[in-house]
């Protein structure tokens, strides 16, 4: 396989999207972090399932908001590995919540995880990746991000953020052989969307011209590609997986 | 081998230039060094002389005159 012997840290790998994109990873032969920021039970479990599926993994918390926690993280990553080759940014919340009721620290809390935590990751990272000349930062923005949706100011703007972010990575780095790519999600079946009430849920499928809601392992497919020498050529692109959503 | 010539091996090997055109009056503009590159620079002195050049010192240093004085005052 074209990614053997790469080492990816997977921020918010427990579970839903960041779970299924460590599982791609590491059954094309990647050695995963699987970062997480509360549930170490399951961040376990998908450490489990790539060791049990013979692959190479460990678990990290740190909080992606945190400078020190990331640095703690791509130390970890780099003592147990060596290297790193592949980041995905993919850690998220909601707070969701109309304008007039948002308040200040939903906001906050939000934009923190989401956008400035991959900041923070990138940064940590880019320091080995422009010595080894070479890396992939896949970031997991949301379809949201360049529609809008009520009632997720902060998400949207997080997550529209995420793509200013990238293409100014993308261009700072294009240089030195790194690459940066954006995935946004349309409504994937998580935990994340499954708190959402069933008529919010019947009210999405009319917008999604496929018809349904998307798997996770749709999207971390998607992933693997972007991070793979088969997408060599691709840097600053932003790439809906949504069923058609967004066209 | 002095601090000179330690970084004047570490400017053509991070630069990729001709030896002979490293002096302590070039700059790393002369040089065609675009800003990533002089952060690159700053970097490898850093790892080379097992010390740590703040943000605010390594905008002043736009020679490899300037680094040498830089590392030999601090170091």
């Amino acid at each position: 396989m074209v990614l053997n012997e790469s080492v990816a840290i997977v921020t918010g790998g427990g579970r839903g999207i960041g779970r299924a994109i460590a599982l791609e990873l590491a059954a094309a032969g990647v050695k995963v972090v699987v970062n997480y920021a509360g549930r170490s039970d399951k961040a376990e479990e998908t450490v489990s399932l790539i060791r049990q599926a013979g692959g190479e993994s460990i678990a990290v918390q740190a909080d992606v908001s945190q400078a020190a926690d990331v640095d703690h993280l791509v130390q970890m990553a780099l003592e147990h590995f060596g290297k790193i080759d592949i980041l995905v940014n993919n850690a998220g919340i909601t707070r969701d919540g109309l304008m007039l009721r948002m308040k200040e620290a939903d906001w906050d809390a939000v934009l923190a995880t989401n956008l400035k935590g991959v900041f923070l990751c990138t940064k940590a990272v880019s320091k080995g990746m422009l010595k080894q000349r070479s890396g992939v930062i896949v970031n997991i923005s949301s379809v949201v991000g360049l529609s809008g949706n009520a009632g997720q100011a902060n998400y949207a703007a997080a997550k529209a953020g995420i793509i200013g972010l990238s293409k100014a990575t993308a261009k700072e780095f294009a240089s030195r052989g790194i690459r940066v790519n954006v995935v946004a999600p349309g409504y994937i079946c998580t935990d994340m969307t499954e708190t959402l009430p069933e008529g919010v849920q019947n009210e999405i499928l009319q917008t999604i011209p496929l018809g349904r809601i998307g798997k996770p392992e749709e999207v971390a497919k998607v992933v693997r590609f972007l991070a793979s020498p088969e997408s060599a050529y691709i840097t600053g692109q932003v790439l809906c997986v949504d069923g058609g959503m967004e066209m | 081998m002095g601090v000179f010539e330690q970084v004047k091996a570490i400017v053509v090997e991070q630069l990729g230039v001709d030896e002979a055109t490293v002096t302590q009056e070039t700059s790393f503009e002369e040089l065609n060094a675009d800003s990533l590159d002089i952060v690159e620079l700053i970097m490898a002195l850093e790892e080379a002389f097992d010390m740590d050049i703040p943000d605010e010192e390594a905008e002043k240093i736009r020679t490899v005159g300037d680094a040498v004085n830089y590392i030999k005052e601090n170091k």
